[in-house]
């Protein structure tokens, strides 16, 4: 029996840059990636999306704040309700946290700075649809590139996603004053996670690691299990 | 009518800009206790009415010009003079 491609879109919202890298990278792990215009107000037949990073909208108000309210966000919203899977990847993440589809708000990095540099992250969770490719404690290189990724949650919603396990990875150093070093999380649900570091910037050794393949690779076997299921 | 909304980073919610602020006022001479950076937003509502103008700016608000989490806001009507 042939293994299906998993069918993956990539959301496109003006402002948005990596969305080429991460249709590259989705494509070079075995996905059949496809773009996704902002303005569509239903989802093709997909198996997951993606929302890649940039600067949405130039980051105004606060990052994230006007792509939410793009008309494709609210059938990504659906899709996320109907148990499809969904990664925010930076501005990705933002935007899936001004929508209150993942707990929390991205801010300006403790610093001021923006941050580009390659980042050693832990991760905490191999159970969810994006991290079944990795090891619990596994440590993970990949790059960061962004002023507002100051992840915070209070200290009651904080409490409450540390019971539940909700945090995904977290950054092995200090990057940019987020709460508890949290690097990504993940829905109550599991079907939807953000993270700031950008896995599609790492899948191929020649640009420094790898280790971004080990992310979303996970995310493309966990949506074409899906798509084998939905057959 | 005109509005004015100021949104400011609640209380304890830690503010790298207020503190960058701060600390170049102190650099030129100045004595300041806490400096905390927000943002205006002035807008016109077609409502004439100032009761209905602030429930409606307050949806903006809880919808889009500030965020519940981090950031608190103030309305502030400028009722048109005589």
């Amino acid at each position: 029996m042939t293994s299906p491609q998993p069918r993956i879109g990539v959301l496109q919202v003006p402002g948005v840059c990596d969305d080429r890298d991460a249709l590259w990278a989705l494509a070079a792990l075995d996905a059949e990636a496809l773009f996704l215009w902002h303005t569509e107000t239903e989802l093709p037949d997909l198996d997951a999306v993606v929302l890649p990073g940039g600067f949405s909208y130039g980051d105004y108000l606060r990052c994230g704040a006007i792509a939410r309210f793009a008309p494709a966000m609210e059938a990504v919203a659906e899709f996320s309700a109907t148990g499809g899977l969904v990664l925010g990847i930076c501005n990705g993440f933002q935007i899936l946290c001004e929508a209150g589809l993942l707990p929390g708000v991205l801010r300006r990095n403790e610093s001021l700075s923006f941050v580009c540099r390659d980042i050693p992250l832990v991760v905490e969770r191999t159970d969810t649809p994006f991290t079944t490719r990795c090891s619990e404690g596994q440590r993970l290189v990949i790059p960061v590139k962004h002023g507002e990724g100051c992840w915070y949650a209070d200290d009651a919603l904080y409490e409450e996603l540390e019971a539940r396990q909700q945090i995904v990875l977290r950054y092995a150093e200090p990057v940019n004053g987020s709460r508890n070093d949290v690097a990504g999380v993940v829905n109550e649900r599991g079907n939807v996670m953000g993270l700031m570091p950008h896995p599609e910037h790492a899948v191929d050794p020649l640009l420094g690691s790898a280790d971004g393949a080990l992310i979303l690779s996970s995310l493309v076997e966990s949506a074409r299990e899906r798509a084998l299921a939905a057959v | 009518m005109k509005a004015t909304v100021l949104v400011r980073p609640k209380q304890g919610i830690l503010d790298p800009e207020g503190q960058a602020v701060e600390s170049s006022l102190r650099q030129l001479g100045f004595s300041v206790g806490q400096a905390r950076v927000g943002r205006v937003v002035d807008l016109e509502v077609e409502s004439a009415d100032p009761s209905a103008a602030r429930a409606e700016i307050e949806r903006m608000c809880e919808q889009l010009l500030a965020n519940p989490l981090i950031e608190s806001y103030e309305i502030e009507l400028a009722e048109e003079q005589g």
